[in-house]
């Protein structure tokens, strides 16, 4: 009986001991000829093609939400003159990398889950070991360098919709100035809070993509285990991406002094 | 020329529950083998241990002098090219068609020229009956059809050994005789090895050379499959000839008091057993035996009837 609520207990270590090894055969992956070119570009105009209308769609109300909410607080501090700056740190830091963790996990890790467990349980990925062939360097190594490509696009993307939906909000609603709101923007943001907004992108790209890649290779026990695999993923994938962000803003706010307004 | 498989002492289990244990025995190179079993006997999970998809908790597989249990991943995906494998819905890769799924293997290990490649590819295509298919998406076809596509992919990297995972499963008898009989004339065109898993009987008594059982988690009997089908021993008489009375149950084991109620019973005789399946040019194939042959040297009277042709269980002739 202990052998067994011991085996219960360490189980999660298991699957994250399972998870490491994983990524770091996907990094090994990485490096190694030949590279799989069209894949990667295959899977890159997949996953751009999944996720750009949708992170769009989000980086919108996003972008307004922040805009009326720093809007509203500034204004009683009677700081106006600086919503802008403090908007687009909003949306560069935090915002655009989480639009698109978000987009990436939900809509591209999905995909990627329910694609790979699906041939895990057709024994397309047997066939191919059979075949002398390593679906790590195959089918994931490209998917993960697509997902950091796409991620890091799309955390453009979300800041310029943002930024530019909370300049329409701030101007049209709140009756900002809007030479103030573009005028700010440099006042208190500078140009690592990009760098960190990329690297949080791309560091959420590459780990979304194994999540989902470790979780659809693994997938087991018919159609339903491919449902829940996927399910996993992208729950996995949040949980994962909003502790790492934390840890990064964390880092980051201690190593970069903020710039002097 | 085939290569034989040789496997020592195997012993395989999920978790607690033992698959089979202490398995060993030598495919010979360039024959027909068939391994039968009950379902859920671990067939497929010893088919899949032969390539080193599983790994086993003991005992060595070897291949040309590489232990695939032990050896270096880099080794392994080496012994691998050697190995052709149709799996049990043909494992064909959905995003691609027919034709590309035949050339992928090509295409990946070999630095030959798309012509090339064409004319094997078409070749193979030719060889399974699938000419004129090549644009279909594996979603679009019949599984007999995704089943000869698969031996196709298999086949297209001249391989040494051809494993088959149930190649007649959801198949219909008129698809598994010609399946069969393809199978039988692949052997005498490539003299690869050939180990097939499945546990239709009149494939296992008229296609193969050897026979294997697996039953009750370890290997009951392998042997030319005269042997067996000239076997007294119950486990093997029972399933090779699909009778009730024995010691397999309807799950796994019958218990003592069933057992002991049968043991009145008179045994129905042997079946007589059918000729072996020869190539459809009639030539004979480098590692096929004279019907009979092996009861004449053991001293074995094959029950009466046997190797005659007009026999009513033989298929494909």
């Amino acid at each position: 009986m202990s052998s067994l609520t011991s085996s219960r207990v360490l189980a999660p270590l298991g699957a994250a001991g399972g998870l490491f090894a994983f990524a770091l055969d996907v990094l090994r992956g990485l490096f190694r000829r030949p590279f799989q070119l069209r894949e990667f570009l295959q899977q890159a105009w997949f996953i751009a093609s999944v996720t750009i209308i949708p992170t769009a769609l989000v980086a919108i109300p996003f972008g307004a939400v922040i805009a009326l909410q720093v809007g509203g607080l500034i204004k009683q501090f009677g700081a106006q003159s600086f919503t802008g700056s403090a908007s687009v740190l909003a949306v560069i830091q935090q915002a655009a990398p989480i639009g698109t963790a978000l987009l990436i996990a939900g809509a591209g890790g999905s995909a990627i889950a329910a694609d790979l467990g699906a041939r895990k349980i057709r024994e397309e990925l047997d066939a191919m070991m059979v075949l002398g062939i390593d679906p790590i360097q195959r089918l994931v190594v490209p998917r993960v360098l697509a997902c950091i490509l796409v991620a890091v696009f799309l955390n453009g993307l979300v800041s310029v919709v943002g930024v530019s939906g909370g300049y329409v909000f701030n101007v049209i609603l709140q009756d900002g100035t809007p030479g103030a709101y573009i005028a700010s923007f440099t006042a208190l943001a500078q140009l690592p809070d990009l760098y960190v907004g990329l690297l949080k992108a791309a560091v959420f790209g590459l780990l979304a993509a194994i999540v989902a890649s470790y979780k659809g290779m693994n997938a087991g026990g018919g159609p339903k285990g491919v449902g829940d695999a996927v399910n996993e993923s992208v729950v996995i994938t949040f949980l994962l991406l909003f502790v790492v962000n934390f840890v990064m803003s964390t880092i980051y706010l201690q190593l970069v002094p903020p710039k002097a307004g | 020329m085939g290569v034989e498989i040789k496997i020592e002492n195997l012993t395989k289990s999920f978790g607690k529950q033992m698959i089979w244990g202490d398995v060993s025995l030598t495919v010979p190179a360039g024959e027909i083998s068939v391994m039968l079993g009950p379902s859920g006997t671990g067939k497929s999970v010893l088919l899949k241990t032969i390539i080193g998809l599983l790994k086993p908790d003991s005992g060595a597989v070897i291949i040309e002098g590489t232990d695939l249990a032990s050896c270096r991943e880099k080794e392994l995906y080496e012994i691998r090219k050697l190995f052709g494998v149709l799996f049990q819905d043909g494992a064909m890769f959905g995003s691609m068609n027919l034709y590309d799924n035949v050339a992928f293997p090509l295409r990946e290990h070999t630095r030959k020229s798309e012509s090339e490649v064409r004319e094997v590819v078409m070749e193979k295509m030719d060889l399974v009956g699938l000419l004129g298919a090549e644009d279909k998406l594996p979603g679009e076809i019949s599984g007999g059809m995704r089943k000869r596509a698969g031996l196709a992919r298999a086949l297209v990297l001249d391989p040494e050994i051809v494993l088959f995972d149930e190649p007649d499963s959801g198949l219909d008898p008129v698809r598994t005789a010609f399946l069969n009989q393809l199978i039988i004339d692949l052997n005498a065109q490539i003299d690869a090895t050939f180990l097939i898993v499945t546990h239709d009987i009149n494939t296992a008594r008229t296609v193969p050379d050897n026979i294997g059982l697996l039953y009750h988690r370890h290997l009951a009997m392998f042997g030319p499959r005269e042997m067996l089908l000239s076997s007294e021993e119950p486990v093997v008489r029972q399933f090779l000839n699909a009778q009730r009375v024995g010691p397999i149950g309807m799950s796994e084991e019958k218990d003592a008091d069933e057992l002991a109620a049968e043991s009145g019973q008179e045994l129905p005789p042997l079946p007589p057993i059918p000729p072996q399946l020869e190539p459809s040019n009639g030539i004979p194939r480098r590692s096929q035996r004279e019907p009979g042959a092996w009861c004449r040297e053991n001293g074995v009277k094959p029950p009466p009837g046997s190797f005659e042709d007009d026999m009513t269980m033989a298929t494909g002739a």
